[in-house]
């Protein structure tokens, strides 16, 4: 049987093709055009070089501080996103946990619905005079811990990322339940037999099986958090002042204000990070295979 | 541990895990809550009950929130898109994962690399242009289309690898040829695959807000997402509305949630726990 005549490659080519144009040559337009002057006002386009490169890492622009704010919300969201998660799916897997399969859904439930809205509802919640946080502060007669959540420079990056963990932890959960459910019970009985705590077993049998599922989570996390939008944009909108700005915002704005050059760059800065990550990525998956 | 300390600690597990669930729904609950009470009422969001059930709020916002047009338009772009998807996806995958050498080898790599690379949105708005799709409900569809792909193909692929190659030798000995092979043996066997993947992008294409953003600015062709960021722009101090008009987007995704659940979950954790 001829295996090329059999499964034509161009069966592939549709989707290969709508990929192309739409995802992949912009990415590469966008690094051609970050080397230039591009803008909303004159049709004229010059190269310039690297001097769009030069503006963002130069001394202490805002540019550099929205990439440091991006890394810290992608390695503290996946990190707590990772141990709630893992923490919730080993208690919810508990026999002795009543209405299991209710609890799972509804901890799930955030994760269906959009960044924009999960924004919103904690943007109306975390209002500092009439959203339920505070209220519910100052009747149980705390007022002391009624806070300005969005708006107070010490709160705003905390407050962010637990929502983003609020939305997020619950996909986690199911996937790493789907994971232990993949161990074999057997495991556990021998452990029980040799006389084995909870702890010992977590960490001699549950987190060594569970290893290739916690690597593809984080994987998705840390390409998700460092492509953060929408939630940043409905929650704070970069505020106060650029403090929770983040690439992609700050992407959005150059775009708003007609600097597409600037915009272009930036998003062309994210596109090497997560190529570099990427090449890492696939690097350790070869590995793997080869050992395997 | 003694009986008593085991009973103890169970009672403390279903504490822990029963105040999370409640960390996860008290929000809900008081925007449902709040979406019927009066705008005096909702000035001060709490749990308690609405003092009168104003049903209003809920007529006041379809009209004043454009969302019988918007929900319509994100009905018809998520609809589409996913079609697309599936069609492009489950040809790819077939040809893709049964032959894996060669130049399949490398159009798999190039389009599941979209799963981490990000958009040059500002880039594509010059290729938009370029093929007039800015600003229409085609663009938007194919975009949306392009960019779910790559998911979508990993997921086709792990699982059109679990069909037996021997269905396919007997179809050709029987005189199959591709086309047939694909549509009359392969595609009939996609179904579960097929349904993840058009819940799955269903919701990813209805809950999305950054290409709308960018590349329709004509208010009429806007989806929910954007109607309900506009609105909540407009009428922030009127949070009974606000809530109204939350909950009534988040009403169908919940019920496709629901109805979908097994799929959901059942494709999120093959994306994962596979890999």
């Amino acid at each position: 049987m001829n295996k090329k005549k059999l499964y034509p490659w161009y069966f592939a080519s549709g989707a290969a093709i709508l990929f192309f144009l739409l995802c992949f040559l912009p990415g590469i337009l966008g690094i051609a055009y970050s080397f230039t002057d591009w803008n909303n006002f004159t049709d004229e386009i010059n190269f310039v070089g690297l001097k769009n490169y030069k503006e963002v890492f130069q001394g202490n622009s805002e540019y550099v501080s929205y990439i440091l704010n991006t890394v810290m919300f992608t390695i503290v969201t996946t990190v707590m996103k990772t141990i709630v998660g893992l923490a919730l799916a080993l208690l919810l897997t508990q026999k002795f946990i009543k209405m299991k399969n209710f609890q799972r859904m509804v901890i799930f439930s955030p994760q269906v619905m959009s960044y924009l809205v999960v924004g919103l509802v904690f943007k109306s919640m975390l209002h500092p005079t009439t959203g339920f946080l505070n209220n519910f502060f100052r009747d149980i007669g705390l007022d002391a811990l009624a806070k300005n959540w969005l708006t107070d420079l010490g709160l705003v990056w905390p407050t962010v990322m637990t929502v983003d963990t609020w939305k997020g932890m619950g996909y986690i959960m199911v996937v790493v339940i789907a994971g232990l459910m993949s161990i074999s019970p057997e495991y556990y009985e021998a452990a029980s037999i040799d006389g084995a705590n909870f702890f010992q077993k977590l960490r001699s049998i549950t987190l060594p099986l569970l290893k290739p599922v916690l690597v593809n989570v984080t994987v998705l996390n840390v390409t998700y958090g460092l492509r953060v939008f929408d939630m940043i944009y409905s929650l704070t909108n970069g505020g106060p002042g650029n403090a929770t700005g983040v690439i992609n915002t700050a992407v959005y704005k150059e775009f708003s204000k007609g600097d597409l050059a600037m915009g272009t760059t930036l998003s062309s800065v994210l596109f090497f990070v997560l190529l570099a990550l990427l090449y890492f990525i696939i690097r350790s998956m070869e590995n793997k295979e080869v050992g395997a | 541990m003694g009986r008593a300390g085991k009973s103890i600690g169970h009672i403390i597990g279903n504490l822990i895990a029963l105040f999370i669930s409640l960390i996860v729904m008290i929000p809900l609950i008081v925007l449902f809550l709040n979406s019927f009470k009066t705008s005096a009422e909702a000035n001060k969001m709490t749990l308690s009950l609405p003092t009168e059930w104003v049903l209003e709020n809920y007529s006041v916002v379809i009209e004043q929130g454009k969302l019988i047009s918007s929900f319509f338009n994100g009905l018809l772009y998520a609809t589409c898109s996913v079609i697309v998807i599936v069609i492009l996806v489950s040809l790819a995958a077939f040809v893709i994962s049964r032959n894996q050498k060669g130049i399949n080898r490398f159009l798999y790599y190039f389009i599941i690399s979209g799963i981490a690379i990000p958009i040059n949105n500002v880039a594509l708005m010059k290729v938009m242009k370029l093929f007039g799709l800015v600003n229409t409900r085609v663009g938007i569809i194919l975009l949306y289309a392009a960019i779910n792909i790559p998911l979508s193909l990993f997921l086709a692929y792990g699982f059109i690898e679990t069909i037996p190659v021997e269905i396919d030798e007997a179809a050709v000995i029987d005189g199959c040829k591709p086309m047939q092979l694909f549509t009359k043996v392969i595609a009939p066997l996609l179904k579960p695959i097929v349904s993840t993947l058009f819940v799955l992008d269903f919701m990813a294409v209805w809950n999305d807000f950054t290409m709308p953003l960018y590349y329709l600015n004509n208010s009429q062709k806007w989806p929910m997402t954007l109607a309900v960021y506009n609105f909540f722009g407009a009428f922030e101090n009127s949070w009974n509305l606000v809530a109204a008009d939350i909950i009534l987007t988040l009403i169908p995704v919940l019920v496709v949630f629901v109805l979908g659940q097994k799929y959901i979950v059942g494709g999120v954790s093959a994306g994962s726990v596979k890999g």
